[in-house]
């Protein structure tokens, strides 16, 4: 470590002036978060469920317990992420002329930041990475994954990541940079406090999670297919998981380099992205951009996936060019790779340098726009019922298209120019993540919440949850987008042009209709676990599925399948259903499985400490838990008994009772 | 449909529609583990060779960003890093000796090739910080310029990929000692091996492009 700046003070640079004493908002904050977390363990403690919730959950190494951890921890974080939204958006549709709004701009460039960072991350990530965790093991005919103990790890580094930043809220501050935390100014004269290295140690703690698990998903789905189920017979959303993670491998290395180079500049001095003695800041723009427009991809193209199934299943027909479907999704995962400069046409590479990201931006549109008249042919002459998850595939294909239309404007270099760094961009990228991808993730869950838990979510609140959402979102991003094509910059925390105010209410009052959904996804959650006896599905195949996660229970045994699936077409489901399958009701194996283990939650937390200690340059703390996680990692090899035997019996004990559920549906 | 390809089990135990079985009536206690771990190694590779692809360009962009300070021609002693590279194939030679003796059971054997192997490593190590030394010494510090900023970093990374690899060694050859060439261990065995000669390509790639390139030039 170099010397400058640096203390080597007992606590490094953390003192009672780190807690925000002084801000009024973040005091209400943490009350309100200490009343709940108290709340919480004080109903654990009076349940007696500790013992419970740590072999049950966080130790468990089963993909469905991992994946439905994953979906709680973004649901948590949306809650937090919108927070953010909502004091942005009240913050600017107060602040014009003399009134400079009730957020100080340090605090808003917080919020911003925090904002951007925690929905892609702590958000989009844990739910996309959540469904692929529960579903496609289950598609794919599969007990388990490839690699059961750093699956759970992977989940404890992203959660580590996940509270590192809420730490930021209540413990010095976040960065004040934006979501990508640009070089130079995320250096460390222009940033000397704590923020930008919340933001790098948080992100590089769950980017390193994310990487792993998407190796993990990668191998399951090559190696542990059903007997029969060749590529082209795979469900189209673990097609889509397979090209989601192919790509997470390929581009979360890039983003794991630019913030360690980053880090260096910070704290060894190192002269990467400086200014100064030869640095170069527009290489971390390169570096943050092959990773970050892939990524828009890593996201969506599960989403795709999860459209896919549900426009097959509500129209009861099997998807229009499921191998269109599949070519136009690797296209776009190669494509994605080759138009990172669109981000930062006004760099001045020159004119063909813009011209290549430029075109290559719009070629996706091409295999996008197939996916969508895929869609479409599949509605066409169907028999569509219109539930919950259907309609959120109708709105999405209206939201999305017109996101994807501005973004082939954007992708004009000339136009970019126009519009780079206006609002315009910021409704264009919301109108595509928010119609694309938040969009998929609520059919997504209304789609599978019944296969999780053998009951489908409060119809009436799922609605309120729609409806919230798409009016909200409309409401809130149509006046974003006149305002920036007026030119209107974005991260800005006051206006002087009173005439622009309007614009701003109204977004504001479409950020409360989004409120109303958000909340009404969470009533439909509630409602749902209240009225659960009315709204249980015995069947474990309510919607008339046509993929294998139906085949089985709702929720599905913790051996997935008591027999090995075979499969022979293309939904295979369906086909059983077709050929007069009839499920074995005796003969059980027993089930060889993987056994739980803490060692996860244990690497996890010592990197947690690490984090925090190297954000405060607490040195001493940093060295014992980096020595501490590289321990843990090394005690855990030498535990070679991984697996059980789930009894026979036992098998037979579970099958017998779905075989008299079962008998009383019909 | 050709039912061919599936196991004979599958055939068996059919459904009334009499021509298709929908599950095995076996049980496969694998479940793709072992096969799994080694392409999903594999895969791991492929990341951690996107770190290093990364930071080869961020090198190719910084290379001659040297601040008036000095340049590859002053500051490189190309004997001493080609003795060094020598050291580094020759534990890849070794281990590829002990996997031989892996593969024909003789776990004394293995355990003494791979002990060779991490001597090796080791001296590489010692070699490459010694370097180090000399040119903080001479004043070419990480903090100087971007072109030593991001030769430190590079060559430094790798460095710590090999003390990694010696860390898993060690443990391996404690495992052995306890467990004998168990299929576990020889399944780790075969991952380390895979990573030894990964970095071992990486740092023919460092020598070639970092050293080699920047002296000649």
């Amino acid at each position: 470590m170099h010397e400058q700046g640096f203390t080597h003070a007992p606590l490094g640079r953390l003192t009672l002036e780190s807690l925000p004493l002084h801000e009024p908002i973040l005091i209400g904050t943490f009350l309100g978060v200490a009343a709940l977390g108290l709340l919480v363990i004080a109903a654990l403690t009076w349940f007696r469920k500790w013992g419970w919730l740590w072999r049950e959950w966080l130790t468990s190494v089963d993909h469905k317990k991992i994946g439905i951890m994953y979906v709680v921890l973004g649901i948590i974080m949306l809650l937090r992420g919108f927070s953010d939204a909502l004091m942005m958006r009240a913050q600017q549709a107060v602040a014009f002329g003399a009134n400079q709004g009730y957020l100080p701009a340090s605090h808003y460039d917080q919020i911003f930041t925090a904002h951007g960072t925690i929905m892609i991350f702590f958000v989009a990530i844990p739910l996309v990475v959540g469904l692929v965790n529960f579903v496609m093991p289950l598609q794919i005919g599969a007990r388990d994954v490839a690699f059961p103990y750093l699956n759970n790890l992977s989940f404890w580094l992203t959660a580590a990541g996940a509270m590192l930043t809420m730490v930021s809220l209540f413990v010095g501050e976040f960065a004040r940079t934006g979501w990508l935390s640009y070089a130079p100014l995320a250096e460390l004269p222009y940033s000397p406090d704590t923020g930008v290295d919340y933001y790098l140690w948080s992100l590089e703690i769950a980017g390193i999670g994310t990487t792993l698990s998407a190796v993990n998903m990668v191998a399951t789905i090559i190696k542990m297919r059903a007997p029969g189920m060749t590529l082209m017979k795979m469900p189209v959303f673990t097609w889509t998981a397979l090209c989601s993670n192919v790509l997470a491998v390929a581009i979360f290395p890039a983003l794991t380099a630019a913030f360690f180079l980053l880090i260096l500049d910070r704290y060894a001095g190192t002269q990467f992205f400086t200014n100064e003695l030869g640095g170069s800041p527009m290489m971390y723009w390169n570096m943050v951009w092959i990773w970050g427009h892939p990524e828009v991809y890593v996201l969506v193209l599960p989403a795709f996936g999860i459209y896919s199934e549900i426009t097959s299943t509500f129209t009861g027909k099997r998807l229009f060019g499921y191998s269109s479907m599949v070519y136009a999704t690797l296209v776009i995962t190669i494509l994605s790779y080759l138009v990172w400069l669109h981000h930062f046409f006004t760099m001045g590479s020159g004119a063909s340098v813009n011209s290549f990201f430029g075109i290559a931006t719009m070629i996706i549109a091409i295999p996008t726009g197939a996916k969508v008249f895929n869609w479409l042919f599949t509605m066409y002459r169907g028999e569509i019922r219109f539930e919950l998850p259907m309609m959120w595939v109708v709105a999405f294909m209206l939201t999305f298209v017109v996101g994807g239309m501005t973004g082939v404007l954007l992708a004009v270099p000339a136009a970019d120019f126009v519009l780079h760094n206006s609002l315009f961009l910021v409704a264009h990228f919301h109108n595509t993540i928010i119609g694309g991808v938040v969009f998929g993730l609520f059919a997504g869950m209304s789609y599978w919440f019944p296969k999780a838990f053998g009951f489908r979510m409060d119809e009436f609140w799922g609605k309120v949850a729609f409806w919230g959402w798409v009016i909200g979102y409309w409401v809130a991003w149509t006046p974003i987008y006149i305002v920036g094509l007026m030119g209107v910059p974005r991260r800005v925390h006051h206006l002087d042009d009173a005439s622009l105010q309007p614009y701003f209410v109204v977004a504001a009052l479409g950020a409360v209709i989004i409120l109303i959904g958000i909340l009404g996804f969470v009533m439909s959650i509630v409602m749902g676990i209240v009225r659960r006896e009315a709204l249980r599905d015995a069947t474990g195949d309510p919607w008339g599925g046509r993929t294998l996660e139906w085949s089985t229970s709702s929720p599905p045994p913790a051996y997935n399948f008591a027999f090995q699936p075979v499969v022979h077409e293309l939904d295979a489901w369906h086909d059983m259903k077709e050929n007069g399958y009839q499920r074995p009701t005796s003969g059980f194996h027993p089930v060889h499985m993987p056994r739980n283990t803490a060692a996860g939650i244990y690497v996890a937390a010592l990197c947690l400490v690490f984090g925090f200690s190297m954000i405060w340059y607490i040195w001493w703390l940093a060295e014992i838990s980096a020595v501490g996680a590289v321990l843990a990692s090394i005690l855990h090899t030498f535990n070679y008994h991984r697996d059980y035997f789930i009894p026979k019996d036992e098998i037979a004990l579970t099958e017998d009772e779905r075989t008299r559920a079962l008998a009383e549906v019909a | 449909m050709n039912t061919t390809s599936l196991p004979s089990s599958a055939r068996r135990d059919n459904g009334p529609a009499g021509s298709r079985a929908f599950h095995l009536t076996t049980e496969d206690h694998d479940h793709g583990g072992g096969r799994a771990t080694l392409i999903g190694f594999w895969i791991y590779l492929m990341s951690d060779a996107l770190i290093f692809a990364s930071l080869f360009a961020v090198f190719g962009v910084l290379s001659h960003h040297y601040a008036g300070g000095p340049g590859p021609k002053q500051l490189f002693d190309l004997s001493l890093v080609a003795a060094n590279t020598m050291l580094l194939l020759a534990s890849s030679i070794t281990f590829g000796i002990a996997m031989m003796a892996m593969e024909e059971g003789r776990t004394r054997a293995t355990v003494v090739w791979l002990a060779l192997t991490g001597l090796l490593g080791a001296s590489f190590l010692c070699v490459e910080m010694h370097e180090f030394s000399e040119l903080i010494a001479r004043g070419a510090t990480p903090q100087s310029s971007a072109f030593l900023s991001i030769f430190f970093t590079l060559v430094g990374t790798h460095g710590v990929h090999v003390a990694a690899g010696l860390v898993w060694m060690v443990t391996l050859l404690v495992q052995i000692g306890q467990r004998g060439l168990v299929m576990e261990n020889q399944r780790r065995v075969m991952c380390l091996s895979m990573f030894w000669h990964f970095l071992d390509i990486v740092w023919i790639g460092v020598f070639t492009f970092v050293y080699l390139y920047g002296v000649i030039r």
